[in-house]
């Protein structure tokens, strides 16, 4: 039986072991999807062999146990026989295994050699994860941006917020900024991180990347048809580990490089905005959005942190002390806890204006403002 | 009857069972430590469990409706912790401890007064591991697996953390050596070493592992200690360090671990089969090789934990290769019990029920065990819901099974009363339901993108979460009724002989129900009668 007829199989299987379930959801929530990538069917068509095989093993070994239950029992007057070894058939049950495990071996030596196959690409997206949200850098393009768990998903997610999870689009699976790829180019994905070690993850494209610090790791797609993937971060990282989800949308060439050009032309914006002086109130607008992004996940939204674990700001010696410890905190963190270094984060304008907020916010009331001038000079 | 009471009678004059606490806390003798061991374990089967009721309430439906997500990381962190080295671990050595010397003849083990520590130890350590739930930050929260950077983001339940490690990793070690030093030294005149219970054979091969990969624990945490503390390196990247080398030492630990958990149960197994089929083990020799290839593969093949870290291809095969060939010794294994079982004279008495699925369950488990053995795939299951049926299979419906069944098995022999066979079958039956219902979907939930250890989940995961966690309160009340069968056995069960079981053969069962306090203080003669086979 070839590996599509399997599949037809498979689906008559499924159904027919699960007639309770609803059909709409049955293939879904079952078995693994077959993807959008050259890699994603190649380990799929692997994975339905791999439990073909051991389906036939478990229905002949068990079958044989049931067999001999039902048969060899006392109840039915069966008397103990007295052999307790046979040469041949030892030799055969080790023999046997060995031959079906090199079966499974030489098409999963295959993918492997195929999956690690990162050379010429088109494309270069490096991904850093970050307690708690994704970072995008196109390297060819120099475009950059955050990926962070959409505001609707966000309140929906809160501990007793009162909101049914089933009426918000996507739940757990929204960002604010997708990362947009085109289809049919083979693109290399370059997973490190900033902080702890994360796990990017989109199962449409067949396989999963640990980031990890310190490291870069490569991997690829060539995605096939145009669609919105989801996926999750697959390493346990923390407190929102469940909250940093990843969508990639597949867009056609075309639509690719016009949105290669707004992203452009906002970046420009945002250089523009670093050379200018900065009202307090503006500083304090844009520090309240990117606290709100950024640190609010341990810092919490009324600055008391969460006590043994995130520090307070309120009053905190450093946000209603010397603005340079500030500023020196917040660009490098502090080595060996959970305050990354923001410095390559954050371009100027969004660090001076998150520490300007911190300095003016819940009664701090320091007076003081940080230019994003004060930044770039301080690089 | 009479003969049984007669026979204790004799033992009496030279029987000085010590009285009052002391009995306890200065224990110098076998049986009084593997009970306490058995009893400990008992005892944090429901924290774990406790734990676990937690971890799949709030799984129930999407949305957090009763833990913070730090709090839930602190449940799965903790479960894991307890239901390994508090529950697993120290009901094998329990069972070593009662059954190992009278399985072999010697009086007592070799080392009575280590015997005292090893027990004592884990008291205190898990008092200060749960300890940390009062502290600064809380339990920890970064998985039993400790990885850094994370778990060094912990409060200050790190260090206790640490310490708790180190006193287990010292409890287990001291009890390793002397079962070593029991085993090599104690036999019977005319035990000879391919004499050997298979369960006293599982657990010489274990105490070998766990004297090898215990240090190598303490060194990994050790380190993380000093990383977080004294300003080393040995994992902070920016310092020059590498945490993915944290896994490959933890791992290095971590896989010949599992087979700590699963090589006394398949002992147990070895032992239960025969008995129930009234026929010899089939194919003892090879069980006896396959158990110690089992334990030397289980050195090669630590990477199939963390294939996405990234390795070199050259390395990802080889340990996808290594991790496939464990599938052969395992198999012998099977089929050496299935062959037991062939045209044998077979009844169903609880521990053999067990055992039978044990036999299903952890198979089960295998294969899917071997699915993740195969890289490319892994890249699909690794992390997901797929390895937590996987591991729940082996461990739960694997090596906890078959404590259980051995618990039926020897029941009878420690208290001198029978169990309520009724009642056990009900545990039996309610169990392997439930638990099935529990981790089966779980399977599915994997394979369809649910990642592990998280608090919350996407919408289209809540048919099999719910179906999931209904199975796992069903099977955690099912174990109120495991308790009330013991408690019910040893306080008005019905005299048990000697013999116990119509197929039951090996020195134990030559001893009363329930042994002296002190047995075979003058060795016994073996012959084939007593031997395995
Ligand atoms: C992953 C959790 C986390 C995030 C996100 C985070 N912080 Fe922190 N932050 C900490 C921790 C933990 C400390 C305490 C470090 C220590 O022990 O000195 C800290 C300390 C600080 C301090 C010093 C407080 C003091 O009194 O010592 C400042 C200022 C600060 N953070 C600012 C920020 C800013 C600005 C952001 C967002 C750009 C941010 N943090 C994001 C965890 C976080
Ligand atoms: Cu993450």
């Amino acid at each position: 039986m070839s590996v599509r007829n399997m599949k037809t199989f498979m689906g008559a299987l499924s159904s027919v072991l699960l007639l309770a379930a609803a059909p709409a959801w049955a293939e879904y929530a079952l078995n693994l999807t077959e993807g959008v990538t050259p890699l994603s069917r190649n380990i799929y068509d692997l994975h339905m062999t791999i439990f073909y095989i051991c389906c036939v093993i478990a229905v002949i070994v068990f079958g044989v146990m049931f067999w001999s239950i039902f048969h060899h029992r006392k109840s039915r007057g069966a008397q103990p026989a007295k052999f307790h070894h046979n040469t041949t058939v030892e030799i055969i049950w080790t023999a046997v295994p060995i031959l079906i495990l090199v079966v499974m071996a030489i098409p999963a030596t295959k993918s492997l050699i195929l999956i690690e196959s990162t050379g010429d690409s088109d494309l270069t997206i490096k991904v850093t994860g970050h307690q708690w949200r994704w970072q995008y850098e196109y390297i060819e393009e120099g475009i950059e941006f955050f990926s962070s768990l959409d505001a609707n998903s966000n309140e929906a997610r809160q501990l007793k917020s009162g909101i049914d999870p089933s009426q918000i689009d996507n739940y757990l699976l929204e960002v604010d900024n997708p990362v947009v790829v085109p289809v049919g180019q083979k693109i290399r994905f370059m997973t490190t991180a900033s902080d702890v070690i994360h796990s990017w993850w989109v199962p449409d494209l067949g396989w999963k990347r640990d980031s990890i610090p310190g490291f870069i790791n490569e991997s690829w797609a060539i995605i096939e048809e145009e669609g919105t993937y989801r996926g999750q971060c697959a390493e346990l990282c923390g407190r929102d580990h469940a909250f940093m989800p990843i969508v990639l949308k597949a867009v056609s060439e075309d639509e690719y490089y016009d949105w290669v050009g707004e992203m452009m032309m906002v970046a420009m914006e945002a250089e523009a905005g670093a050379d200018r002086e900065w009202t307090m109130d503006e500083l304090m607008a844009q520090g309240e959005q990117v606290y709100g992004t950024f640190c609010v996940a341990c810092h919490q939204v009324n600055g008391m942190g969460i006590p043994g674990a995130f520090k307070p700001l309120v009053g905190s010696p450093i946000a209603t002390g010397p603005v340079e410890d500030h500023i020196d905190v917040v660009m490098n963190g502090v080595a060996g806890t959970a305050m990354a270094p923001f410095g390559m984060q954050l371009n100027d304008v969004d660090i001076a204006s998150v520490i300007t907020y911190e300095r003016n916010a819940w009664g701090n009331d320091m007076g003081d403002m940080v230019q994003p001038s004060t930044i770039a000079a301080m690089r | 009857m009479s003969d049984v009471a007669a026979h204790e009678h004799h033992h009496d004059d030279h029987d000085h069972k010590p009285t009052g606490l002391g009995r306890w806390l200065f224990s110098t003798n076998h049986k009084d430590i593997g009970t306490m061991y058995l009893v400990f374990s008992l005892i944090m089967f429901f924290v774990g469990g406790a734990m676990a009721m937690v971890i799949r309430a709030e799984l129930f439906q999407p949305g957090l409706q009763f833990v913070d997500p730090q709090f839930f990381n602190a449940m799965t962190t903790m479960h894991a912790l307890i239901m390994i080295f508090g529950v697993i671990m120290p009901a094998g050595v329990g069972l070593a401890n009662w059954m190992i010397p009278i399985m072999i003849g010697a009086p007592d083990m070799a080392l009575p007064r280590m015997n005292n520590m090893s027990f004592w130890i884990l008291p205190f350590a898990f008092a200060m591991l749960l300890a940390t739930f009062f502290m600064e930050g809380g339990a920890p929260n970064g998985g039993w697996t400790m990885y850094p950077p994370l778990v060094t983001q912990l409060g200050e339940g790190f260090p206790y953390l640490i310490f708790t490690v180190h006193f287990l990793g010292v409890s287990s070690i001291m009890g390793a050596i002397n079962i070593i030093a029991t085993v090599f030294n104690m036999r019977a005149p005319g035990m000879g070493f391919m004499q050997l219970p298979l369960f006293v054979w599982t657990w010489i091969i274990t105490a070998f592992l766990l004297i090898a990969s215990m240090p190598v624990l303490a060194g990994a945490v050790t380190m993380l200690l000093t990383d977080k503390y004294f300003g080393t390196s040995f994992f902070v990247a920016a310092g020059g360090g590498d945490p993915v080398m944290f896994q490959h030492i933890f791992w290095f630990f971590g896989h010949p671990e599992v087979y700590i958990l699963i090589l006394p149960a398949f002992g147990i197994v070895s032992q239960i089969i025969p008995t129930f089929a009234r026929k010899p083990l089939f194919g003892y020799e090879s069980m006896v090789y396959a158990t110690a290839a089992i334990a030397f593969l289980s050195f090669f093949v630590w990477a199939h934990h963390m294939f996405t870290v990234g390795m070199p291809l050259a390395g990802e095969l080889f340990f996808m290769y290594a991790t496939m060939s464990i599938a052969v010794p395992t198999g012998v294994k099977i089929f050496n019990w299935l062959a037991t079982m062939w045209r044998g004279s077979m009844t169903f008495e609880t521990p053999m029920l067990f055992a039978l699925a044990f036999v299903i369950l952890f198979s089960i488990g295998g294969f899917s065990g071997l699915m993740l053995g195969i890289t490319p795939a892994d890249f699909q299951y690794h992390d997901t819901y797929f390895v937590v049926a996987h591991f729940h299979y082996v461990l739960v419906t694997g090596a906890l099974f078959a404590l259980m069944a051995a618990t039926y098995f020897w029941l009878p022999k420690w208290t001198g009363h029978m169990y309520d066979e009724t009642l056990g079958q009900a545990h039996f039956w309610l169990s392997t339901i439930s638990v099935n219902v529990l981790f089966f979907p779980q399977h599915f939930l994997g394979l369809a993108g649910m990642p592990r250890r998280i608090p919350d989940y996407a919408v289209q995961f809540t048919e099999w979460n719910m179906i999931s966690s209904l199975g796992g309160f069903a099977f955690g009340l099912s174990q109120l009724l495991f308790v009330w069968v013991i408690i019910k056995c040893v306080r008005e069960g019905k005299k048990a002989d000697e013999q116990v079981w119509e197929g039951a053969r090996g020195l134990e069962w030559t001893l009363p129900s329930p042994p002296p306090f002190h047995s075979f203080t003058v060795p016994p003669k073996v012959d084939a009668s007593v031997a395995h086979s």
